[in-house]
């Protein structure tokens, strides 16, 4: 493997604003390579999102405390200082949003936000910023692409806001590209579209994505590689083909047999993992899915657990994993 | 926009006419003969009966309106009892004056509190957000004549800096722009601005902490913008809405200043109000409170069509 385009090493973040410190990610570590795109699974409140925003350090400074090192393209992101901090958010990493109405300026047109864009990164004028604007309108195959310029983003609908979001954050050509369930507000069939747009950008302009989801299905569509996150740790990370076909934590196991699939005889119920994910300000001792976990032992409820390498690229933090490649053969 | 511009200007004459009868009707609800004031106290019935005929009392309300409504269409707002002066030139040196006044405070007001309410917003519930919303609450609540008299007998008794009262060297009816009577204007603009000051900071601290909560502003940030580039994105946010409560405060100043006005014998709408209704001066109190009123009318025509303008979501 070539050396990744970003590196997370034992990223910790706790939120400090409330009562009590609230740990949302938990020593997650995490490359990807120029190029590649992984997807970074997980239901709310797994630490997906906080990941992904601390490689462009948007949780708010004064209420988090962050530890570990987040490298981007060999550049420390956790030492940069404001200026070099804020000329490296866009045109190095950039980040499309779950919600682009919510996410976009309601009272600048998407040609405006894009120029601003542009223009705060590279020496360009209007015109040359506003003509590059409308190539990438083109590029992510938005329909009159000239006149949807000088629309405002109520104007335009989902599938079509989501593409324009695309757009404003390739405008600075960057190499990392994060996306924020990007398809999860958007209706199935436009949900494809846009997760195809994503894959074939990816493969033309060579980006690297991390992708952050909590359907699986949209993981496998886009990604090579799939880290799956659970309170606030990765608990499993593998190639999206082993992990589909030989998932190894109890949790992924869980995860994908929760899933409708072709088998399924009409009218079953589907399997659901039993319990609610744990209290991040309260966090159980030992194993934070052990309570939930069929397989969990005495030795899961104390003592933290360590990644356990499992095949090529492929890992999981379970002390059990000898249990699970047999409960991974009765799975559908 | 020209077309929701001339929409909104349409939409306005049903509200004028229904002002105008208002207007009319509240003065005639009233109790009290308008005619007792300028009759000597032992005046015959019949001269009575002659001036009632004379000023148009004695025809029916809706005969009265009409006539009353064709002639302020023309511009001719009768003539006031008591002075027996035109009261279409009373009603408009006053305006005048409080026009000025008004917009002066609402300036002062804005740019005060619309510095306060950005940085309680910004730094919301830090000790500055508390001192700033302090400032605001102070300017909401604080009794305007009370404050008005503290600072005369500061500045003016006092010190001696600034005159205590009128619009002018030696009761100057009518303000005009030099430095003497800028010196006349500074006290009542103060006094008068707190009320803006006060309401717009508050408006604004909680447009800003709002608009600051959203996602788009994550989403600038991610986009590279500094804060300066993001505040100027707040600012265009924040516009509309405070623009509309400026424009609406500086409607309820116009007509709304008459402790102030007291307080500094300042010659506007506020001391005409005052007098007229003292005198039962019908056709003074209707004029002036038909002018008041289409000012405000145009101002809020002013105001939506300004904010629609600046936030393209109102248009349509």
């Amino acid at each position: 493997m070539t050396s990744p385009y970003l590196s997370i090493r034992n990223l910790g973040v706790t939120f400090t604003g409330g009562t009590r410190p609230v740990r949302a990610v938990n020593d997650v570590s995490l490359d990807i390579a120029p190029g590649e795109a992984v997807a970074l699974i997980g239901e709310s409140g797994s630490g997906k999102s906080v990941t992904m925003r601390a490689v462009m350090r948007l949780n708010p400074e004064g209420r988090s405390r962050i530890e570990g090192r987040i490298m981007v393209g060999g550049r420390d992101v956790m030492a940069m200082d404001r200026r070099t901090l804020s000329a490296y958010r866009g045109a190095d990493a950039a980040m499309i949003f779950q919600e682009p109405l919510l996410a976009l300026d309601p009272v600048y047109t998407l040609g405006d936000q894009i120029i601003e864009t542009i223009r705060r990164h590279e020496p360009i004028t209007r015109d040359a910023a506003r003509a590059r604007a409308l190539e990438l309108f083109e590029r992510v195959r938005i329909p009159s692409a000239r006149s949807r310029l000088d629309n405002y983003p109520h104007e335009m609908s989902g599938g079509m806001r989501q593409r324009a979001m695309i757009a404003l954050a390739l405008s600075c050509r960057p190499k990392l590209l994060l996306a924020d369930e990007p398809t999860t507000a958007l209706d199935a069939t436009v949900q494809m579209q846009v997760l195809l747009l994503l894959r074939e950008l990816q493969r033309d302009l060579g980006l690297s994505i991390l992708f952050v989801t909590h359907d699986i299905g949209a993981a496998i569509e886009v990604a090579d590689r799939i880290a799956v996150m659970y309170a606030g740790q990765i608990v499993e990370e593998a190639s999206a083909r082993d992990l589909i076909r030989s998932p190894r934590h109890p949790y992924t196991l869980g995860l994908l047999k929760s899933r409708a699939h072709d088998a399924m005889v009409k009218g079953a119920r589907l399997d659901a993992i039993p319990g609610a994910p744990p209290d991040l300000a309260n966090l159980p001792d030992g194993c934070p899915f052990a309570p939930r976990c069929f397989l969990a032992d005495e030795g899961c409820r104390s003592g933290g657990v360590a990644m356990q390498v499992v095949g090529p690229a492929h890992q999981a933090r379970c002390r059990r994993l000898e249990l699970t490649a047999a409960a991974a053969q009765d799975a559908p | 926009m020209l077309a929701y511009t001339i929409r909104r200007i349409i939409l306005t004459l049903p509200v004028l006419l229904g002002v105008s009868v208002v207007c009319f009707a509240l003065v005639h609800i009233s109790p009290g003969d308008p005619l007792i004031s300028i009759l000597p106290a032992d005046a015959s019935v019949d001269l009575q009966e002659r001036l009632r005929v004379l000023y148009g009392f004695d025809r029916s309300y809706a005969e009265q309106f009409l006539l009353w409504l064709s002639r302020a269409m023309q511009g001719d707002l009768g003539t006031s009892i008591a002075t027996g002066r035109s009261v279409t030139t009373e009603v408009m040196r006053a305006v005048g004056n409080t026009l000025m006044l008004a917009s002066v405070a609402t300036v002062i007001g804005f740019v005060l509190g619309s510095l306060f309410g950005f940085v309680a917003g910004y730094f919301a519930n830090s000790p500055v957000d508390k001192a700033a919303s302090a400032a605001a609450v102070f300017g909401v609540s604080v009794p305007h004549y009370w404050l008005g008299m503290v600072l005369v007998i500061i500045f003016s008794a006092q010190l001696g800096w600034l005159p205590a009262a009128g619009a002018g060297p030696g009761g100057s009816g009518q303000w005009r722009l030099d430095l003497e009577h800028l010196s006349y204007m500074i006290l009542p603009a103060i006094t008068m601005s707190v009320i803006p000051m006060g309401i717009i900071a508050r408006t604004v601290r909680a447009l800003v902490s709002e608009i600051l909560a959203q996602e788009f502003v994550i989403g600038l940030r991610a986009r590279g913008l500094s804060e300066w580039g993001v505040f100027l994105h707040v600012v265009k946010n924040a516009a509309p809405t405070a623009l509309a409560v400026m424009g609406i405060q500086l409607g309820y100043l116009l007509g709304g200043s008459i402790l102030i006005e007291t307080v500094f014998s300042w010659p506007g709408t506020g001391m005409l109000l005052n007098s007229a209704i003292f005198q039962r001066d019908l056709p003074l109190l209707q004029g002036t409170i038909l002018v008041l009123a289409l000012f405000f009318v145009v101002l809020n025509l002013i105001v939506d069509v300004m904010q629609s303008a600046l936030d393209p979501r109102i248009k349509r």
